[in-house]
């Protein structure tokens, strides 16, 4: 358990010790790709815990929903339909949901 | 198991490109926050150029009425000169003199002249009349102005080429007190000519009108020196 988070504070430092930096205007798009990702880990989270994780869905889940919310709020902008709040919305329910199956697993235990 | 524990593996490594875009999204974040200096430097520079349209505008509302208020000035200007030249109808507090010829009983061998009103006497009381800051004067309504002309036309008195017979009725607007003090004074034109027993009655009135040239100013050889007119 303790593996994602290592894997996460090791990302955090490797993302800090290199100065890679956004352009503004692209914030909102690594905004929803990061909700994404962070819906996909604690999906994962969930599955795993529910031991029905399934490594290929997990790893085409994290970068396709990423992927797939950043083309949908680039699109939704270039059409004037501003999907990035659709997206934090749908993403972030999601997010509240998985970790809520993930306290009641725990609780159960 | 194996799966549970390669999903591990995956787990960490999908943990650790999160961390990454965690902290690139942070540093965004930072970079959006030191840039509002900048966002706030651009709304800054669109309110400076409101600012100086509105400050256009204004400026333009001034000249026009700037202008405006030039043309209002000449035309108080234009007012004024008419009102020199007599063009207008004036009144205000002055005085009125009525003037007549004598009538004490001539004695023999005396000059009858002596007892007549000349045009001489009326232009010492005209100016007098001038000295005492008389604004307008008139003589029997024959304005005064610039080229009016006293003369002695025989039995009568020539002004603005119209001749005028006794009694001579002189009206000027000015302070009345002044003007009256200025021909009673003692030794003055109203007692030089009252020795000869001429009829002067000076009365001070609060509002006396004097009317309008009703000639033409004309300048045939005077001409206006243009350094003069360029001023």
């Amino acid at each position: 358990m303790m593996l994602p988070i290592i894997g996460v504070l090791i990302g955090i430092a490797i993302g800090l010790l290199f100065p890679v930096s956004m352009p503004v205007e692209y914030g909102k798009f690594m905004a929803v790709a990061l909700l994404a990702s962070l819906d996909s880990v604690f999906g994962g989270l969930r599955s795993a815990l529910e031991e029905k994780f399934d490594n290929a869905v997990f790893i085409s889940g994290f970068f396709v929903n990423a992927l797939l919310a950043v083309v949908l709020v680039f699109v939704g902008d270039r059409l004037g339909i501003d999907l990035y709040y659709v997206a934090s919305l749908a993403f972030g329910l999601r997010i509240f949901q998985n970790l809520a199956i993930i306290r009641r697993f725990f609780l159960k235990k | 198991m194996s799966a549970l524990k390669q999903g591990r593996v995956a787990l960490a490594f999908v943990c650790v490109v999160l961390g990454i875009m965690l902290a690139v999204q942070f540093r965004t974040t930072q970079d959006i926050r030191s840039t509002i200096p900048f966002q706030r430097a651009e709304d800054l520079s669109l309110r400076l150029r409101q600012a100086e349209k509105e400050r256009d505008t204004a400026l333009r509302q001034l000249q026009e009425l700037q202008n405006s208020t030039i043309s209002e000035s000449v035309a108080k200007e234009a007012e004024l000169f008419r009102m020199a030249a007599g063009y207008l109808t004036v009144e205000g507090p002055g005085v009125v003199v009525t003037i007549d010829d004598s009538k004490r009983p001539m004695k023999p061998g005396e000059n009858p002249n002596l007892y007549l009103i000349h045009d001489d006497d009326m232009l010492k009381v005209i100016n007098e009349l001038w000295a005492a800051g008389a604004e307008a004067i008139s003589i029997n309504d024959q304005r005064l102005v610039v080229g009016s002309e006293i003369r002695c036309t025989g039995p009568t008195i020539s002004v603005n080429n119209m001749r005028h017979t006794p009694p001579y009725e002189i009206r000027a607007i000015g302070d009345p007190k002044t003007l009256e003090a200025s021909l009673k004074m003692r030794g003055g034109v109203i007692e030089t000519l009252q020795f000869w027993g001429i009829q002067v009655s000076v009365k001070t009135q609060p509002k006396v009108k004097i009317v309008s040239f009703k000639g033409a100013h004309k300048y045939q050889f005077a001409k206006p020196l243009k350094e003069e007119a360029a001023k």
